[in-house]
């Protein structure tokens, strides 16, 4: 085509709808333009699907850990009232009375019931039946001697199996055999809540009480405490090491090849796997430096080591957020580089600091490898006393109660994640608080 | 208890100091003419830190090897034959005599008849010896204190320049926490190269590089043969490589669209609800994910293919079948597939942080010149990016190499040298977990193999970690 | 075979049929320039005095911001068009409705019509991505993208399908750099990443990179601000030929540069038009006091 054509082209009147779509030219050119925004639209489904499938997985995570772990949250309690016979009870040695059997015929007796020959029935009915009734009724006949040859009424946690079964986890529709409660006992059960024996209520006892072999009886206040000892030693040493590493190396350090070998020796820090500082905790605390092993102490050690380059690099970005006029108006009325940084800017940061420490120790919170390798695997029935004694923490709990074979401790594992998670959520809640309460921009 | 109380009084001490050395450097400046140097608190400060500081180390430095030193001190008595001793079981011995002086549990070890005897007297001298080492320590900080007191005190005049003296002192602490960080990789790095190196004396560094038989089942025994356990880590790297691999073909796609989604596409309250769940993601401990993919995904995952399994037998693919009917929980697929859950957020926070540093002018360039936005994302932005987002994919397989709890949970025990994502595979932070958990002992190999799998673990990551951060350095200063 | 695209949304008339190679022509070095300076010659080729863009009652909002009053400004088709005005004034913004960049800014609104040949750009039928086809920009900051020079000027002929093959594209390439005089600095070179030329160089690799598409407007914002006085000159040299062929409008903060390049200027002060008229008159009689004020210095 000439130019000439061209111009005859170019200057005819313009309008909306002179272009005339019947050229191949301009058709494929709309095809092009159709395909590109059908790649446009494919991108942005790719991207939001991308969220969608990671939204989703939260929800799935977090759905499934609380609908296994609710049931931990209700407990099933049984009182039953035991003729205390003089008979069967020696007074001077009464660690040595069988309690539980008492109780267990006393539990039949109310369902009409007596005990066979071989003591088969009152082992199944005691199966039922947490052993913390035998101890009650010990404790209690201990304190009042005088309740010898009368009726006692004890009150406690049913068995663990049959609480799962009243929880309906235990189904009478599996088969026998493939149970752990055979068809008398679920009866007997049934009989039980129909008699108002049982009830159930909010189960504080997995609150207050230490590990137990007896998933009834077991709770998570041992590992919550051992955590909280674990992040104040945590805490006491991560934060004001960090805290001051950072001052150090944003407002005092020369820019040389030292403080250079420091920041990226810092940054890679960061980045070791937790459980390399398990290894540098079993090494160097427990073997060389003789830090008791299993003890908040040495948990904490580890922790903090693990956590201060997190504090660092958080105050660092903090206090670089601390805008240089305001350095600069404090050195410009004779105040020493010290006075500066700790009257004016470190004040400023705060916000920040607090938020980075907060967050860091939340991390080291639910940490489980470095704990596993300083010997916190650790089973223990009473709560730990303080810093030196063997204690265990939540996330290793977790671990711990994972891997026991009962099948109520499944239960008891997404239950004690949901108190961890509790716990995390009120730290990162009181950082994000924190943040944006105090937050300035400057 | 002593050491706490003497703390305190070391407390009272140097606040006392503080009052002196306040009251004495303003009666120096009260009646003379001219300015004061310092002020009177620095003066206060200077007393205070002299009096306090050098008794607070020490102290320190005791409750950090006290137990070593008496440790030593009480192992130098030998036992008495009586106790059946052997060289072997000293370190546990005297192990066991200072937990139980301490108060601590008796250990497994149940110690009867003559035995009893001397174990009771060797717990007695420990505690003799501990309680008079107490004694001497609170006794050296108070002498410190006061020595560092009466130094200290007569210095201060007028003309004394307690505030550079004090400001000194506080960049020299300030120096000192610095050092921490550094004492940390030293500490790591040492430890590790230590406990390795008596693992290579037992085992050759070769055959456990290239070794492809993991079997470290030592018995305890001292009359069985040490090198019936074999240690060859190629199964356990093939292992980590190919459960990083699953994990990535998750977390590297959905987590860069996600972030691109974030940057580029999501409005304000799309953000506003997004970030702060995949926050949350984040946040949730790894032994969370763990559970979550040996209770669920497992069972799931192979209830799926024993289904899939059971549809394909008797068909032109009965050997699959067959195959997919026997799958088990733990494999390693499983393990990657949450790992990848695990590390979505990771990828996608920091993918976002590197597509923001991308500046606005390219986007308004690539507009400008009729671009669509993913036209304008994929040519322009990613390109430009492209250094960031390696360096976080970097980054997020470093994390999935040193992870330790989902797979100790999912993925299995069992160290198989294979590329099926269906089997069971082990991985090397497993093998140091399972190594480790228990009663550890330093003076077998396979206590030991897990230090040389925990140098070769931090050497790996430590490579993959100094590249990336060194992108990312390089990226940010392209932009800045 | 073309690399001068139509959209059917093109109301303009600008050309849509393939223009011929002359491969011959390529001894006196600037084949394709003559070419293009046809092609797009013809469409400027309009009755002087014919108004390209017509702005109608523009009102801007960012947020509950409001950035632009009322403004209505016509733009003739075959002229550089100067805005000038003290920062924050709006200029920017409004250069920003006509190819509808406002559209990228959360919170942005824009009312009123803005007329393209008599076809408003804010219409739902009309597609951004090939309004800015037709209305190029040049940002105040040179902004390559970080790729070689080729694939600065490459960018855009490829997201829109101009070019019919490798060759073809290379053509368009040089054409464009050289019509934005640059290719005898670059010729040797255009495998290195454009982040690497000189500021002024850039600017023009920019506007190389615009031109590559054919557009029938040029939006400049500030173009020159970033940039050396000698940069500055070449870039104004270039701005004087290009108006042979395209409808330029320029934001400027510096009335000298207005009175040099431009042969119609209007004056924006605190979001809204105050005077609009040829450049020449404005500043020699300008009917505004406002203007008057701003032309002589005493604010701004």
């Amino acid at each position: 085509m000439t130019d000439a054509a061209l111009i005859a082209g170019a200057t005819q009147p313009s309008g909306p709808g002179h272009a005339s779509g019947s050229t191949p030219k301009t058709l494929a050119a709309a095809k092009r333009l159709k395909a590109r925004h059908a790649a446009e639209f494919r991108f942005r489904l790719y991207g939001r699907t991308a969220i969608i499938v990671a939204l989703s997985f939260l929800v799935i995570l977090l759905g499934r850990i609380v609908s296994q772990g609710w049931s931990t949250f209700v407990q099933n309690r049984i009182s039953v009232a035991v003729y205390v016979d003089p008979a069967k009870v020696d007074a001077r040695a009464l660690n040595g009375v069988n309690w539980d059997y008492m109780i267990s015929t006393a539990a039949l007796a109310k369902l009409g019931l007596t005990d066979d020959d071989v003591g088969e029935r009152s082992g199944k009915m005691s199966a039922l039946l947490s052993p913390a009734l035998g101890y009650d009724l010990l404790k209690k006949i201990k304190a009042d001697p005088s309740l010898i040859g009368k009726t006692v009424t004890v009150d406690g946690p049913i068995g663990a199996d049959a609480g799962l079964y009243y929880k309906g986890l235990i189904k009478r529709s599996t088969a026998e055999g493939d149970r752990r409660l055979d068809d008398a006992q679920l009866g007997w059960l049934d009989q039980l809540k129909a008699k108002g024996q049982v009830t159930s209520k909010f189960n504080t006892d997995f609150l207050t009480h230490a590990d137990s072999t007896q998933p009834e009886q077991a709770g998570v206040a041992g590992a919550a405490i051992g955590s909280a000892l674990t992040l104040i030693v945590v805490g006491l040493l991560a934060i004001p090491i960090g805290v001051l590493t950072a001052v150090y190396l944003e407002e005092f350090a020369p820019k040389n090849r030292w403080t250079d070998l420091l920041e990226v020796n810092i940054n890679n820090l960061a980045a070791v796997p937790s459980i390399i500082y398990g290894l540098l905790g079993l090494a160097l605390f427990i073997n060389m430096m003789g830090v008791p092993r299993s003890t908040p102490l040495v948990g904490g050690l580890v922790l903090a080591l693990m956590a201060l380059p997190t504090v660092i690099i958080a105050t660092r970005s903090a206090l670089k957020a601390v805008p240089p006029s305001i350095r600069e108006a404090a050195l410009g009325v004779g105040a020493s580089r010290t006075q500066t940084v700790f009257h004016h800017v470190l004040p400023m940061a705060r916000p920040g600091i607090m938020t980075g420490a907060i967050l860091a120790l939340s991390h080291a919170m639910g940490e489980t490898a470095p704990g596993l390798m300083v010997g916190m695997v650790f089973f223990s029935s009473d709560l730990p006393r303080g810093f030196l004694s063997a204690a265990t923490v939540l996330p290793v709990q977790v671990f711990i109660w994972e891997n026991a074979s009962e099948r109520a401790f499944l239960s008891m594992t997404a239950a004690c994640i949901m108190v961890l998670l509790a716990f995390m959520i009120l730290m990162n809640g009181t950082a994000i608080y924190l943040r944006s309460r105090y937050e300035r921009r400057w | 208890m002593l050491i706490l109380m003497v703390l305190l009084a070391l407390a009272a001490l140097s606040a006392g100091a503080y009052a002196m050395g306040r009251r004495k450097a303003r009666q120096a400046t009260a009646g003379a003419a001219g300015r004061p140097h310092s002020l009177p608190g620095y003066h206060g400060a200077y007393v205070a830190l002299w009096t306090g500081l050098p008794a607070a180390i020490l102290l320190f430095a005791f409750v950090a090897f006290g137990g070593r030193i008496e440790y030593a001190l009480i192992s130098a008595d030998p036992p008495p034959a009586s106790a059946g001793i052997t060289a072997e079981r000293m370190a546990t011995y005297y192990g066991d005599v200072q937990s139980v002086a301490n108060g601590q549990s008796t250990s497994a070890v149940v110690y009867e008849g003559a035995a009893k005897t001397a174990f009771d007297a060797a717990v007695a001298h420990a505690r003799s010896t501990d309680t008079l080492a107490r004694l001497l320590a609170a006794a050296a900080a108070l002498v410190l204190a006061i020595g560092g007191f009466l130094l200290a005190f007569p210095k201060l005049s007028k003309d004394f320049r307690a505030r550079n003296r004090v400001e000194g002192l506080t960049s020299a602490v300030l120096i000192v926490c610095s050092v921490v960080a550094v004492m940390t990789t030293l500490g790591i790095v040492m430890s590790l190269l230590y406990e390795s190196l008596r693992f290579f004396q037992a085992v050759s560094p070769l055959s456990f590089l290239f070794g492809t038989d993991w079997d470290p089942q030592i018995a305890m025994r001292t009359d069985q043969v040490m090198t019936h356990g074999a240690f060859g880590a190629i199964p356990l790297f093939a292992g980590t490589f190919l459960i990083m691999i699953i994990a990535m073909a998750v977390a590297a796609p959905v987590g860069l669209y996600s972030a691109i989604y974030l940057a580029e596409y999501a409005g304000r309250t799309t953000r506003a609800v997004v970030k702060p769940a995949l926050e949350i993601l984040a946040g949730v401990p790894t032994v969370v994910y763990g559970f979550f993919a040996a209770l669920t995904v497992g069972p799931l995952f192979r209830s799926g293919f024993n289904a899939l399994g059971a549809q394909l037998v008797g068909g032109p693919l009965n050997d699959l079948g067959l195959y997919l009917g026997q799958v088990q929980n733990q494999m390693a697929l499983v393990a990657g597939a949450v790992m990848g859950i695990m590390l979505i957020p990771f990828v996608s926070s920091l993918s976002d942080d590197i597509i923001n540093a991308v500046p606005q002018a390219l986007r308004d360039g690539s507009y400008a010149m009729g671009a669509t936005k993913s036209e304008t994302i994929k040519r322009v932005i990613l390109p430009a990016a492209l250094p960031g987002v390696v360096a976080a994919l970097l980054l997020a397989m470093s994390r999935a190499i040193g992870e330790t709890m989902i797979v100790t949970l999912a993925a299995g025990l069992q160290a198989k040298l294979t590329a099926n994502p269906l089997d069971t595979v082990t991985t090397v932070t497993v093998q140091i977990v399972t190594l480790l958990t228990g009663d550890t002992e330093f003076d077998n190999p396979k206590t030991l193999a897990a230090f040389g799998l925990g140098l070769t673990l931090f050497a790996i990551t430590l490579v993959l970690n100094i590249i990336a951060l060194r992108i990312v350095q390089k990226y940010r200063e392209q932009y800045d | 075979m073309s690399y001068i695209s139509k959209d059917p949304s093109n109301p303009s008339g600008s050309p849509m049929t393939t223009p011929e190679r002359h491969q011959g022509d390529h001894a006196d070095g600037v084949p394709e320039i003559r070419l293009r300076t046809a092609a797009i010659g013809a469409h400027a080729d309009a009755p002087t005095g014919t108004l390209k863009v017509q702005a109608k009652k523009i009102n801007v909002f960012y947020g509950a911001k409001q950035a632009l009053f009322d403004v209505d400004v016509d733009i003739p088709g075959k002229a550089v068009t100067a805005f000038i005005g003290p920062s924050g004034c709006g200029k920017s913004t409004f250069l920003r409705c006509i190819n509808r960049m406002n559209d990228t800014i959360p919170g942005a609104k824009v009312t009123g019509e803005v007329l393209l040949d008599g076809e408003d750009v804010n219409d739902r039928q009309i597609d951004p991505v090939t309004l800015r086809a037709r209305v190029g920009m040049v940002f105040q900051k040179p902004n390559p993208f970080p790729k070689s020079i080729f694939e600065n000027v490459a960018y855009g002929p490829r997201i829109h399908g101009l070019a019919a093959g490798k060759a073809d594209l290379e053509e368009i390439v040089e054409a464009s750099l050289k019509r934005a005089s640059l290719w005898e600095e670059v010729k040797d070179r255009l495998n290195q990443p454009g982040t690497g030329l000189s500021g002024g160089q850039q600017q023009r690799l920019v506007i190389a990179r615009a031109i590559a598409v054919a557009p029938e407007v040029i939006l400049m914002d500030e173009p020159c601000s970033a940039l050396d006085p000698i940069a500055t000159a070449r870039i104004e040299e270039l701005i004087d030929e290009l108006r042979q062929q395209f409808c330029i409008v320029i934001v400027t903060h510096s009335m000298a540069q207005a009175a040099r390049v431009s042969q119609r200027t209007s004056f924006f002060h605190l979001g809204k038009l105050v005077e609009s008229g040829s450049t020449e008159e404005m500043f020699t009689n300008p009917k505004d006091s406002r203007t008057q004020d701003y032309i002589t210095g005493r604010f701004g």
